[in-house]
């Protein structure tokens, strides 16, 4: 048993109602009762979706369990089938009906449709979402393309030259509730046609079953988020040699790298080298010198494994940011996780805990998160400015405006996103120079947030010319003098420093002069 | 009783379960956490129901059963006693815990009354701990108050003392409001359940008279009378009309003068009639489709209906009491149609033959509806926002009529372009 105040992924079904949401001409018949209709609002909501999931809910009841809850499946099952008429059936349960084991889906092959019917089991006591929507993604790519495993040969990555067309991928891993999936297919697929490379089926965002039988039309997949796509394209490759791309095309470096990548297992010239780096905006913006102040800017990352990952190679290689956390929820991705984190000499931290995560940032003690919404509050209450790089979804993730991560667009969304809750270079060039005019001094709040009130009201209260800190250590009259010269927005973090480094020499009372020791200490 | 026509469906439900009612139960009680024993779906549930409200540490959670607390039971109960533990040295300023059971603890027949009683032992003069089912497999939205409710009853001290207890969760600016009133007609020994402080229970007994201000709690009620206390009989306190039978029954059980009460109250009534107006301009004539869901769907259709001039298409509800919702179902029109239970896709057909202005549903249907040029209301936002009483009258109006107006807005060219 698990104590959970909140959780960043939900159950496996949910992951199979997005994958059954993302898709045109399926039905999913979940064995469920009242109240699992909640994971509707998440894509009539949170994505604004103007049509409701395809789902049916079989809403057993206490009195039925009595009874016979199998012919409730199989009632609702028909119901579904006369009224929507999917070409392709999903059955499952989530985590009550699992432990009434009508098997439902068992139920539904015996009652006689022509139409493909995929059994979904997701053991909702041991898996989460994005596992479900791999799983649920796997078994619907294997149930409707088995049949040709055998009469297939192997697929050539090169035959597009002997049939005399471009080369044809397919996209697969986007899905509703997907971070920022629906701009992202769009970047990718301007990319690709851009470099003489045509897309065959994006899925499951869009694609409806006869899309997925045609995948096999492409030369090559496209695994564009591994925590929903890596277990078909492995099948695909096992199955009929379809090649796929592991590079995830966010951030400048890894966009060419998965060029390349694409180029290479298609073998397709790239003509365009030279001209690649200068598609987004981010590197001139990175070397121009305003941003020389983001030099060594601490970051702390934490979210899904794919989006955490991607965020510590831009933030260290495109940035120039010091990264001092990085972790993920996602636990299949906690091995490429915990390399990457290797690599930095940090220790990754895979937990689905949000005050864990809570704890490791004030630890960090970073300037910036890059994290979920979670990580966006914890970050607010610690004073610390915020993006959201990750899922789980909020209503704000789905922003009205193009709004990618990947590709050349994603970049500099990226840098707008990540650098503005930043002070900027100039701004902090022009408060260090004009920090001891009176406007200064106090009462103005930076968009950092409310972090300089504690110390405004420590400074403030003067019952006391000397003042006891927390930590009991004594600030002297100079001491707070001097203080009320360091501008307001670094202010809490020099007295915090001050503090930790009087504990630190064993020093009882803070003067000026200790302010400028510890200053030099820091630095 | 007025001729209204009963209905009963059942089919596939899109209603949320009692284990929502966890999102205002823990408001109105800071010292009490809700733990809900049960699966993943649940904790991901109750903050996608409680929606932005994400607390540093919020006042429920979830102990999610793994596969191995499947395996035996004595397991499940032993982990449950760590969780416990962990939790309560971790918030030491809980006083009450409720143990909530889900469908899979109900499935597993995971006996929490068994280890509430076990954990008041160790606890004794610490914690309460209290039991009580939200499952989908029992109830519906609002009957998971009815539960807690239901639960902290056998807590509640005996006292012939006589007094009014005001049964239901209420916003607490409406609770002040009502206080007021009912001093002001000579009631002073008022108290409310659920209390702002878990602690804080009121005592109960054969001169307790019980005015009921949600429509949810029939069990909650059942159990009252068992220990003793005359139930008032009235509709609920949603319009003027609800409102001013609801303070003349409390009043009646008082043996106060009906002419105090109305002079009493009289000039709300004309304040709010004359706030109420801008609002009845737009709802007049319009029609309504109510899906089930809050179990306040009949008390909104006669607010709608008889002040708001609205026409009533179906009023659905999730479960229907007859004798608890008798005075209110005599104040409906006569014909209104009442769906007790659901088939939601044959009830969709029907909001869809029936072309209604506006449709009071779940936030999983809205959107879709709106993308079908229906109008919407989201019914849970009538357990979130005080709409009880005369002066909220026009309030709760607003909540219907903000959605047409807008409509209207958007549909209509104001501006000439230059």
């Amino acid at each position: 048993m698990e104590l959970t105040l909140w959780t960043y992924e939900g159950p496996p079904h949910v992951g199979a109602m997005r994958i059954a949401s993302s898709m045109k001409d399926i039905h999913y018949v979940l064995h469920a009762p009242q109240g699992d209709t909640y994971a509707d609002l998440l894509f009539t909501m949170i994505e604004r979706r103007g049509q409701r999931p395809p789902v049916t809910y079989t809403t057993f009841q206490a009195r039925d369990l009595g009874g016979d809850t199998a012919e409730l499946v199989k009632k609702n099952i028909k119901e579904a089938v006369e009224r929507f008429k999917p070409k392709t059936l999903l059955v499952g349960e989530s985590c009550t009906a699992e432990l009434i084991q009508d098997q439902p889906g068992a139920l539904a092959k015996g009652m006689g449709f022509d139409m493909p019917i995929v059994n979904l089991e997701l053991p909702a006591y041991s898996k989460k979402e994005n596992w479900g929507a791999s799983e649920t993604f796997y078994q619907l790519t294997r149930t409707l393309l088995k049949e040709k495993v055998s009469s297939s040969e192997k697929i050539n990555p090169l035959r597009w030259k002997e049939l005399g067309r471009r080369p044809k991928v397919n996209i697969l891993g986007p899905s509703l509730l997907g971070f920022r999936c629906r701009d992202d297919v769009i970047e990718i697929q301007r990319i690709l046609s851009e470099q003489g490379i045509d897309t065959n089926v994006v899925a499951p965002l869009g694609a409806s079953p006869d899309d997925i039988e045609r995948l096999i039309d492409a030369e090559i997949n496209i695994c564009l988020y591994p925590e929903i796509a890596e277990a078909s394209c492995e099948w695909l490759k096992r199955n009929f040699g379809m090649e796929y791309t592991n590079t995830i095309p966010i951030g400048i470096k890894n966009t060419i790298e998965f060029i390349n990548e694409a180029h290479n297992k298609l073998d397709l010239p790239l003509t365009n080298k030279e001209e690649l780096e200068n598609k987004s905006k981010l590197p001139w913006y990175s070397k121009s010198v305003d941003s020389n102040y983001l030099t060594g800017k601490r970051v702390f990352i934490f979210g899904d494994g794919t989006h955490a990952i991607a965020a510590t190679k831009i933030a260290k290689e495109e940035l120039g940011f010091e990264v001092v956390g990085l972790g993920t929820y996602s636990r299949e991705m906690a091995r490429q996780v915990r390399a990457t984190a290797k690599d930095l000499n940090l220790e990754a931290l895979i937990t689905n805990n949000y005050l864990e995560v809570e704890d490791a940032m004030k630890k960090a003690a970073p300037e910036l998160v890059l994290g979920t919404q979670m990580e966006r509050h914890s970050a607010k209450r610690l004073g610390i400015p915020c993006s959201v790089i990750s899922t789980p979804m909020h209503v704000q993730d789905v922003p009205a405006r193009y709004s990618p991560q990947m590709g050349w667009e994603g970049a500099n969304v990226i840098f707008d996103n990540w650098v503005h809750p930043l002070m900027m270079g100039l701004e902090e060039h022009l408060i260090d120079m004009f920090k001891h005019d009176f406007e200064f001094v106090d009462g103005h709040q930076s968009h950092l947030g409310h972090t300089a009130k504690q110390t405004k009201d420590f400074l403030n209260s003067d019952e006391k010319k000397e003042k006891i800190s927390k930590e009991g250590i004594i600030w002297t009259e100079s001491g707070r003098a001097e203080l009320t010269k360091v501008p307001f927005f670094v202010r809490g973090k020099v007295k915090t420093n001050t503090e930790k480094y009087a504990i630190l020499r064993g020093i009882p009372e803070i003067s000026d002069e200790t302010l400028y020791d510890a200053k030099a200490y820091f630095s | 009783m007025s001729k209204v026509e009963f209905n009963k469906e059942t089919g596939p439900r899109e209603v949320f379960c009692g284990l929502t009612s966890i999102v205002w139960l823990h408001r109105r009680m800071p010292d009490a956490f809700f733990l809900v024993v049960g699966s993943r779906t649940c904790a991901h549930l109750i903050q996608s129901a409680a929606g932005v409200m994400i607390f540093a540490e919020p006042r429920f959670g979830t102990a999610i059963l793994e596969e191995k607390d499947l395996a035996g039971l004595a397991d499940a109960h032993e982990e449950l006693d760590r969780v416990v533990n962990d939790l309560i040295s971790r918030r030491p300023e809980i006083k009450t815990l409720f143990l909530v059971g889900s469908c899979p603890s109900e499935v597993i027949k995971l006996d929490l009354a068994t280890v509430a009683e076990k954990l008041n032992k160790r606890f004794l003069g610490q914690v309460r701990f209290v039991n009580y089912s939200g499952s989908g497999i029992e109830t519906t939205f609002t009957q998971g108050e009815d539960g807690a409710l239901k639960a902290l009853i056998p807590l509640m001290e005996s006292s012939n003392e006589e007094k009014l207890l005001l049964v239901g969760t209420l916003a607490n600016n409406v609770e002040d409001r009502f206080k007021k009133i009912f001093k002001n007609l000579g009631i002073s020994n008022i108290e409310s359940f659920p209390p702002r402080q878990s602690t804080e229970l009121p005592k109960i007994g054969k001169n307790t008279k019980v005015l009921l201000t949600q429509p949810y709690l029939s069990d909650t009620v059942r159990d009252l009378k068992h220990r003793g206390c005359e139930i008032i009989s009235a509709p609920f306190p949603l319009g003027i009309e609800g409102s001013t039978e609801w303070f003349l029954a409390a009043a009646k059980a008082f043996k106060i003068n009906e002419l105090k009460v109305h002079e009493i109250i009289s000039p709300l009534i004309n304040r709010a009639k004359l706030a109420l107006e801008s609002h009845k301009e737009i709802l007049k004539g319009k029609r309504l489709f109510l899906l089930p869901e809050s179990q306040l769907e009949i008390s909104l259709a006669r607010f709608l209906h008889n002040e708001c001039e609205m026409d009533l298409i179906e009023v659905g509800t999730p479960y229907l009491n007859k004798d608890l919702m008798k005075e209110e179902i005599n104040l409906l029109p006569d014909n209104t149609k009442i769906v007790e239970g659901q088939h939601v896709e044959k009830q969709l057909d029907r909001v869809r033959e029936s072309n209604p202005d506006l449709v009071v549903c779940g936030m999983g249907l809205a959107n879709p509806l709106e993308a079908e040029g229906i109008s919407t209301k989201w019914s849970i936002e009538m357990v979130f926002s005080p709409i009880h009483g005369i002066d909220q009258a026009a309030d709760l109006a607003g909540l219907f009529s903000k959605p047409l107006r807008r409509n209207q807005i958007l549909t209509t060219k104001t501006l000439v372009t230059h």
